[in-house]
């Protein structure tokens, strides 16, 4: 089996042998002897390469960490290029040939649901022409006007004469041509493969142990590292004794990283392992190194009646309105840390030399991988690579590079012998960058009919974008914390008309990092909005489903109006059973959640089921998107179950599964998805729905035991009856 | 220098006694689809059969295992024919990263060995690995496609 992990005669191939010992990979840089095999396989445009045999490689720019964009992406293309579905494979162009060909394949980066959304253009257009140029290569052999010809499943016919050609055969001329001006896409309503339930492309592998995550990375005279970073975010490394472990079975070497971390490089994982757990280390965390919990929540609670604050979302008077009201409504919220955890903890690979350096990873972000290289190895980019490999889960986390950098800083104190630094589960856990922490104080006003007119959301909490991305702040402020509280635009707008609204932000940022988690500041504005709106209803002495619709914008509306039908909302539920339902718009998409729920006497929750709606605008691949729906929620149900990362004098309470807790097949709910594309625009789906699993469950709840859950997660609740 | 029974071939691992069997496939046989995902019992990535028993190899150290009988994802197709497990699992598309699924399958293996006909709650009871990516609807309709088959 060969993995093409970047493209053509430069590229290196990963190959695997059967040696003695079981399986190896092993490393070869492609020579002359690749040249000719080259020669015949013609690139047609940047999307696509077709080879003799009729195989049809669709370049994929993003990265693929499970959520199926592999597979999209190449629907995408292949509908245009009307090639044969069953003769498509995908290679990953590197962030460096996307560099030196002036990103011809735009942005590698994959995070806020954008794979598909941000580039359906593009793709689609370079599948369209490179599927024009094969018609004019057919057209020029025939002697006959293009026009004259049409293709279909990777075939050219001139329907006159009922010549035909195949794709294959028409590579190597079709790649020769100038690409088309301009290309006409086709209408929605000709798609044949975009909108199909298609099987993913990339399933084999992950069956039979073949399929290379990072962390299986082997290179020849490879060594291993393990890290352990400051246990104090923003704490700096002060001493370590290597003498203490540098005879240890296996170690190589002891280095320090970046001022904050030190390293162990050894022969294999549990020899570097082993001597780093043996390492005396000291750190210096200075004043953070005080910082309880308790102190978090202060600051947090302070920022709730702060006079300054940066206004997100603004209609009328919202605190005159609601101090005029006939009846007040009012609730504070919170929300913890949670920790990604992805399944295959962060690792990355390193060769450094003082001309080069290479790196291999799985990273949601090929391009910062790769420009977090070249500043780690203090090396222009033109001297640097990054090879993507496929990702054991990123939920957002592998948008950082920090892992790489760290990689490459050890690499480069060994230089020429390539180093696999691999975090074990306890430093990904402690070094994580966790789903930022807020608090939310919401303030309602009723009129005499019972009608919201005034509302006020105030959070108080982390930027992520301060602590990640500085430069992306305006004027001080993070939109993003704003998400689906927006006042228009296609991302993430509020989906209420209330007529005098304030949503405003006061920034209080703790020290421990915090960053992008699945669905991000979504998660708990959709707990802070649909909860309340349940007790504001409530106040109000309305159904939660009719009080909503009678707010909601019409797309929004109709979302949340499907997704009850199928749920059965409003009809009768088995004994005990409630239904609790969310709603909101993010990533460009509009969605909607009814949770069924049962709490047993003894206060076990029980989700039974969640029906989810959403409208995507087009649905690309509905077999995936099914797939993700259920799958963002047992990603959120187990942040809302479980997840809460603590501090404990400035560091990380939890350190692995055993004190961070996450879903098992047990507690998976029946997942029904109710996809409604509406046309005209397209949304994210890997995770939108994620934010209304919480929301929707609360409310479940509050209708079975009478209480109302304002902060998670939901194991330090009680929740029986009367206790 | 220990000699393992892997897959149905004699091996030479020159590894401590006390590492982990993990880290022995992993990182001295080159068998690098058992994957690692906590170290401590708790994640089930690192599920292989030992004598026909789901184990995670996290937690057998290389000087317990002798001469027995170790399956390793790798050692499940025999000539490229994938296993009515892997077969029912390709079908219906189960992975999404991936990552968890080698020990996902092992697991389902012993499973099945064990009870041809396993209910639902058979599959919570031995199914305890965790996913983070969610399959977990996929992985027990998987189990009980390949039961049928
Ligand atoms: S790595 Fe062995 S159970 Fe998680
Ligand atoms: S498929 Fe990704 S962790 Fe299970």
């Amino acid at each position: 089996m060969t993995i093409q992990t970047s493209l053509g005669r430069r590229s290196f191939l990963v190959k695997t042998a059967a040696v003695v010992g079981g399986l190896s990979l092993g490393f070869r840089i492609p020579a002359d002897d690749d040249a000719a095999e080259a020669a015949e396989i013609k690139e047609i445009n940047a999307w696509v390469v077709i080879h003799p045999d009729d195989k049809v490689v669709i370049r994929i720019a993003r990265s693929e960490m499970g959520q199926g964009t592999l597979t999209g992406l190449a629907q995408l293309v292949a509908e245009e290029l009307e090639c044969d579905w069953s003769k498509v494979t995908t290679e990953f162009p590197t962030p460096g040939e996307n560099l030196k060909r002036k990103r011809v394949w735009g942005e590698m980066g994959t995070g806020g649901s954008r794979g598909i959304r941000t580039s359906h253009q593009y793709v689609r257009e370079g599948g369209a022409a490179a599927r024009e140029m094969l018609i004019a290569a057919a057209a020029a052999e025939w002697k006959v006007p293009a026009s004259e010809c049409t293709a279909a499943n990777s075939v050219v016919t001139h329907t006159a004469s009922g010549r035909k050609l195949g794709y294959g055969q028409l590579a190597m001329a079709a790649a020769k041509l100038d690409p088309p001006n301009a290309v006409k896409l086709k209408d929605p309503k000709d798609w044949k493969l975009i909108g199909k339930p298609l099987k993913r492309l990339d399933t084999l592998d992950k069956l039979t142990g073949k399929q290379v995550y990072g962390i299986d990375m082997r290179l020849p005279g490879m060594l291993i590292a393990t890290i352990k970073a400051c246990p104090v975010h923003g704490g700096k490394l002060k001493s370590f004794d290597a003498a203490k472990v540098e005879k240890m079975p296996g170690v190589k070497k002891v280095v320090p990283v970046d001022g904050n971390a030190v390293a162990v490089v050894a022969d294999t994982y549990w020899n570097a392992h082993t001597a780093l757990a043996a390492l005396p280390v000291e750190w210096d965390a200075g004043k953070l190194g005080q910082v309880q919990q308790d102190d978090v929540t202060a600051m947090l609670k302070e920022g709730l009646d702060a006079n300054e604050a940066f206004i997100g979302n603004k209609a009328g008077d919202a605190k005159a309105t609601i101090a005029g009201a006939a009846k007040k409504v009012e609730a504070t919220y919170k929300f913890p840390w949670q920790a990604h955890a992805c399944m295959e903890p962060m690792n990355a690979t390193a060769l450094y030399t003082p001309e080069k350096c290479e790196v291999w990873c799985g990273t949601q972000n090929g391009e910062a991988a790769l420009a977090a290289a070249a500043e780690a190895a203090e090396l222009p980019v033109s001297k640097c690579e990054a090879y993507k490999l496929i990702l054991g889960g990123g939920f957002g986390r592998r948008g950082r590079a920090d892992y790489v950098r760290q990689a490459v800083l050890i690499a480069k104190q060994m230089p020429g012998t390539p180093v696999k630094m691999i975090w074990s589960r306890e430093e990904d856990m402690t070094q994580d960058s966790y789903h930022p922490t807020t608090m939310c104080k919401m303030t309602a006003g009723l009129d005499a009919e019972n009608k919201l007119v005034g509302l006020h959301v105030r959070i108080s909490g982390q930027s992520i974008l301060a602590a990640l991305s500085p430069q992306s702040l305006e004027n001080g402020m993070d939109s993003r914390v704003f998400q689906g509280f927006m006042p228009g635009g296609p991302e993430a707008a509020y989906g209420y008309t209330v007529p005098n609204l304030l949503i405003d932000h006061a920034m209080r940022n703790p020290h421990v990092t915090p960053g992008f988690w699945r669905g991000v500041n979504t998660n708990q504005n959709a707990i802070y909005m649909e909860c309340f709106m349940d007790e504001v209803a409530e106040a109000a002495g309305q159904d939660p489903l009719d009080f909503r619709l009678k707010m909601l914008k019409p797309k929004y509306a109709a979302v949340l109006k499907a997704t009850a039908d199928k749920a059965g909302y409003g009809k009768k539920l088995p004994d005990g059973h409630f239904h609790g339902l969310a709603q909101i718009m993010g990533y460009g998409s509009y969605v909607a959640g009814i949770a069924e729920i049962s709490v047993s006497n003894d206060g076990v929750l029980k989700v039974h089921k969640i029906t989810a709606g959403t409208d995507p605008g087009y649905g690309v691949n509905p077999w995936l998107i099914d797939r993700q729906v259920a799958g963002s929620f047992v990603y959120g149900l187990s942040a809302s179950l479980y997840g809460e990362i603590t501090i404990k004098d400035g560091a990380v309470e939890q350190t692995n599964f055993d004190s961070y807790n996450v879903m098992r097949m047990d507690e998976m709910p029946e997942v029904e998805t109710v996809l409604v594309p509406s046309g005209g625009f397209w949304g994210g789906v890997g995770e939108p729905t994620i934010a209304v699993a919480a929301p929707a469950v609360l409310n479940g709840i509050y209708k079975a035991t009478g209480k109302r859950i304002r902060e998670l997660p939901l194991m330090n609740h009680d929740l029986r009856k009367g206790a | 220098m220990a000699v393992l029974n892997v897959n149905g071939k004699s091996l030479e691992a020159n590894a401590d006694a006390r590492t982990p069997l993990l880290w022995v496939l992993r990182d001295t046989l080159g068998l690098t689809g058992t994957k690692y995902g906590c170290g401590i019992a708790q994640c089930g990535a690192c599920t292989v059969l030992i004598d026909g028993v789901a184990t995670r190899s996290c937690q057998v150290p290389l000087n317990s295992v002798g001469r027995k009988k170790i399956t390793t994802i790798e050692g499940l197709a025999q000539d490229s024919k994938l296993t009515k497990i892997q077969q029912a699992w390709l079908e219906l598309d189960v992975p999404q990263c991936g990552y968890c699924q080698s020990g996902m399958i092992m697991a389902a293996t012993a499973l099945l060995a064990a009870k041809p006909q396993p209910t639902d709650a058979d599959i919570d009871a031995a199914m305890t690995n965790i996913c983070r990516c969610g399959t977990y609807k996929q992985v027990r309709e998987a189990i009980h496609a390949a039961a049928k088959a």
